[in-house]
């Protein structure tokens, strides 16, 4: 096919248990002190998430009616995506604003959890409790949040917020759906079928019945705390995030001014049936798919989640790689961020773009682990992002110097 | 291999063929069925009767109740259409070997939550009723598995029963998420990706949560007495739309690979266009620029003008506002021919099968140009001054269709129109 667009990372915009902005995830990330103060241990007991605090969301969501609106998870996403458009220059300019291709990934909004116990507690008294429910549901449930439930109203809010309109698209579906968004913005931007791409996603990991979805299956850390990569099969510790990028092509964005972050050459998505070995085998496909580069410093963000078999597997892929090429420094973001799932792919990228435009990487997050050596002079960074249970995505970020 | 432009990017405006349709609605299983339901003006809205409707404001629905599948919940039932859908679509494309799709999968299906009665099971596993104790049990491992309710499932599972490559792509942009999977497939086809995708929309929200929430946004229609009657697209007495369960899947391919295997090419995608409303959340502004925007913008893809549009597939909800802001978008739009473009809504008679809806009716465009008959707008008993637009009232009518153009706006602000053509240009 006919490539010709390249890729600028314009914009980045994240919120995280670390803070918000990138200044506070590279505070954040400097030591393991740091960021293991960030982890709330007991509100979700025997579960552990890394909740985003004291979000002033003023500064990105002025109006009250939109807060209002909208639920933790699209604050997030709606606050980072307000990040990345003033980091890219196009906050406030209607202009560019009107071409903006909305890319994000998202899941379903927050439930009202006292209604639902509300409702729980009236059927479990009722002889009839087909007609208790639809009574409570007329009684309880309220407009403004079925809205804020709805995975679509996030690229929704992030239009009516910033102004962003030239179109949106949301997808769903856990990791890949980040992957998708991200796939989807760069292959427009690259083909020309699209002039200026937003794409992100968003997180809450401090909600009941989320934790709820992911408990059951077996995939939640329920014990003490435990580095990353020694995790038992039930390994997860869920984070909240909102992560956005502006991708824009080069010539568009010289064209108005602006330097680039990175360079964003790949993303590439597969889907394997999680027989063993098979996400690896996809891995090497995707390794083998990349575009060819020149030598320099390389560096791996891996999405590992934590949960069992995926996080083992590509440990050993990983290991194996590190091997093959010498000096390959991995940082298994999950441990510092918690696992992000629509949002973790997005928020490892924008923290690799970072990565490549200071060259540098930042410390060990398991110091003890060989995997995660201390890195030279970065060139580029690539980011994996294999899902808990479907989906490996794998994206290239090279320096722009 | 894509050729490239002029300007140097892939084929922006290339056409793409249709080889294979599978539909399913209220209307009945099958293509073939539902088309000439469709053509007959036939209603497939009936009395709800999946669960008690004690206190509900609307009680009827285009449910899809006569489906003999065992599984019920909204995953399960849409997963089953989906399948159906699919089934038909690649058994008429005649493309690939069994359970081996050599191209890329585009699904538009509902978010996926557990419902009430799910999450009562898992509090009375806990044995309380509180969200706390519950995530104490689950921590145990002792609940159900959560697979089925991850927003990746029904995707998940049509890629393992048909073998399509790579990542599956679920896509929501509310009631407009089936023709953005066209998009997304039509885009893929263009850049090169694979020469054959598969587009799935579906969608089986007929529950009670999804009807009361419905009509706690004043959204549906409330004329429960006669269910075919109930809803009313264009007329001025309509009074919202109706909730209804529904699914399409449609076999796209690169024009010449279709071509080259000697399919037997059902219709065209020559455009698709969007456009995001930033106006309000379930309002489209009132200067109706986001629509007018969208339906241009499909119209510039397929590099046509407005004259070359023999009929519109409208998105015609029968919600006050819909219909009124999509006759100004029209008009807009059309100009002085906007009163004479045959205009029809489907959901007169199939209802509003919400995230399945785009690709529902981009099949129902397909088989209006196959066969040169317009669909009707059914119960077009009381025509809204506001709205002078002939929109094909009560009959289904021949005519000389070369090109439709659907329409689909969503909740939210999404919008997304399609042109669909009998010939590649």
């Amino acid at each position: 096919m006919s490539v010709t667009q390249e890729v600028w990372i314009t914009g980045i915009g994240l919120v995280t248990a670390l803070g918000e902005g990138i200044e506070a995830q590279w505070a954040g990330l400097a030591t393991p002190e740091t960021w293991r103060a960030r982890i709330d241990s007991t509100s979700f007991a025997p579960f552990h998430i890394h909740p985003v605090a004291g979000l002033d969301l003023d500064r990105q969501i002025p109006k009250k009616g939109d807060q209002r609106a909208m639920g933790p998870l699209m604050h997030y996403g709606v606050y980072a995506a307000g990040l990345a458009l003033a980091d890219a220059g196009i906050a406030g300019d209607a202009e560019a604003l009107g071409k903006v291709d909305i890319s994000v990934a998202s899941p379903g909004g927050e439930r009202d959890i006292a209604a639902d116990e509300q409702i729980f507690a009236a059927m479990e008294s009722a002889n009839d409790p087909g007609r208790v429910l639809n009574e409570r549901l007329l009684a309880d449930l309220r407009p403004t949040l079925f809205l804020a439930q709805l995975p679509n109203l996030f690229a929704g809010n992030i239009s009516i917020v910033h102004g962003a309109i030239g179109s949106s698209r949301t997808f769903m579906g856990e990791e890949a759906a980040g992957i998708a968004a991200l796939r989807n913005g760069f292959l427009r931007v690259r083909a020309g079928q699209s002039e200026i791409s937003l794409v992100g996603g968003c997180f809450n990991a401090a909600r009941a019945d989320s934790l709820l979805l992911y408990g059951p299956g077996g995939y939640l850390l329920n014990r003490p705390w435990a580095p990353l990569w020694n995790r038992p099969p039930a390994g997860m510790t869920l984070g909240s995030m909102g992560a956005f990028l502006v991708l824009e092509p080069a010539a568009l964005a010289a064209r108005r001014g602006r330097r680039p972050h990175a360079r964003l050459l790949s993303v590439l998505a597969d889907q394997t049936d999680r027989q063993p070995d098979a996400a690896s085998r996809a891995a090497e496909r995707q390794l083998q798919a990349l575009p060819p580069t020149e030598a320099g410093g390389l560096a791996i963000l891996s999405g590992a989640s934590g949960a069992g078999a995926p996080t083992g597997e590509e440990r050993r892929w990983l290991a194996a790689l590190t091997v093959r090429r010498g000096g390959l420094a991995v940082r298994g973001t999950a441990a510092a961020l918690g696992h992000g799932m629509e949002a973790s792919f997005l928020a490892n990228l924008a923290l690799a773009a970072s990565c490549a435009e200071r060259g540098a990487l930042f410390p060990p997050l398991a110091p003890e682990d060989p995997l995660e050596a201390e890195a030279g002079a970065i060139d580029r960074v690539l980011v994996t992002g294999w899902g808990h249970h479907r989906g490996e995505g794998l994206a290239l970020v090279e320096a722009a110097r | 291999m894509a050729e490239a432009t002029s300007n140097g990017s892939a084929r922006k405006r290339a056409p793409v063929a249709v080889t294979g349709i599978g539909i399913l609605t209220s209307l009945g299983e099958g293509r073939e069925a539902n088309w000439q339901a469709l053509s007959a003006g036939r209603s497939g809205i009936r009395r709800i009767g999946r669960f008690p409707l004690e206190g509900m404001r609307t009680t009827v629905a285009g449910s899809v109740e006569f489906l003999p599948i065992a599984e019920t919940g909204t995953p399960h039932v849409s997963l089953a259409m989906g399948t159906r859908v699919a089934r038909e679509a690649l058994s008429q494309a005649g493309i690939g070997r069994t359970g081996e799709f050599p191209g890329g999968l585009f699904v538009a299906a509902p978010p996926i939550d557990q419902e009430i009665p799910t999450r009562l099971e898992i509090a009375r596993a806990a044995g309380e009723l509180r969200y706390g104790p519950m995530l104490r049990v689950a921590a145990t491992g002792s609940s159900k598995p959560h697979l089925e309710f991850l927003n990746g499932f029904i995707a998940d599972r049509l890629q393992a029963e048909y073998g399509t490559r790579g990542m599956p792509v679920t896509v929501s942009t509310a009631c407009a998420s089936g023709a953005s999977a066209i998009q997304l497939a039509v885009e893929a086809i263009r850049r090169g990706e694979s020469e054959a995708a598969l587009v799935v929309g579906t969608d089986a929200s007929v529950q009670p949560e999804a009807l009361i929430r419905f009509t706690l946004l004043s959204a549906l229609s409330t004329a429960n007495e006669v269910p075919e009657q109930a809803a009313k697209p264009f007329s001025r007495n309509r009074d919202g739309f109706v909730l209804a369960e529904g699914a399409a899947a449609l076999v796209l391919e690169d024009v010449a690979a279709a071509r080259a295997r000697g399919a037997r090419i059902i219709g065209y995608v020559l455009g698709c266009g969007e456009a995001a409303d930033g106006f309000h959340r379930t309002r489209s502004s009132p200067d109706g620029k986001p629509i007018v925007r969208c339906m241009r913008n499909a119209l510039a893809d397929a590099g046509i003008g407005p004259e070359a549009i023999d009929h519109i597939n409208a998105h015609g909800t029968g919600t006050p506002e819909n219909d009124k802001m999509e006759t100004l978008g029209i008009q807009a739009v059309f100009g002085a021919r906007a009163g004479s473009v045959p205009v029809s809504a489907n959901k007169s008679m199939i209802g509003h099968t919400l995230t399945a809806a785009g690709a529902v009716e981009a099949a129902f465009a397909l088989l209006t140009l196959r066969d040169q008959r317009l669909p009707p707008t059914i119960n077009y008993r009381e025509p809204d001054p506001a709205i002078p637009l002939d929109v094909v009232p009560n009959r289904a009518r021949s005519a000389t269709v070369r090109r439709v153009l659907s329409n689909s706006f969503g909740f939210g602000g999404q919008n997304v129109s399609l042109v669909l053509g009998a010939e590649p240009a």
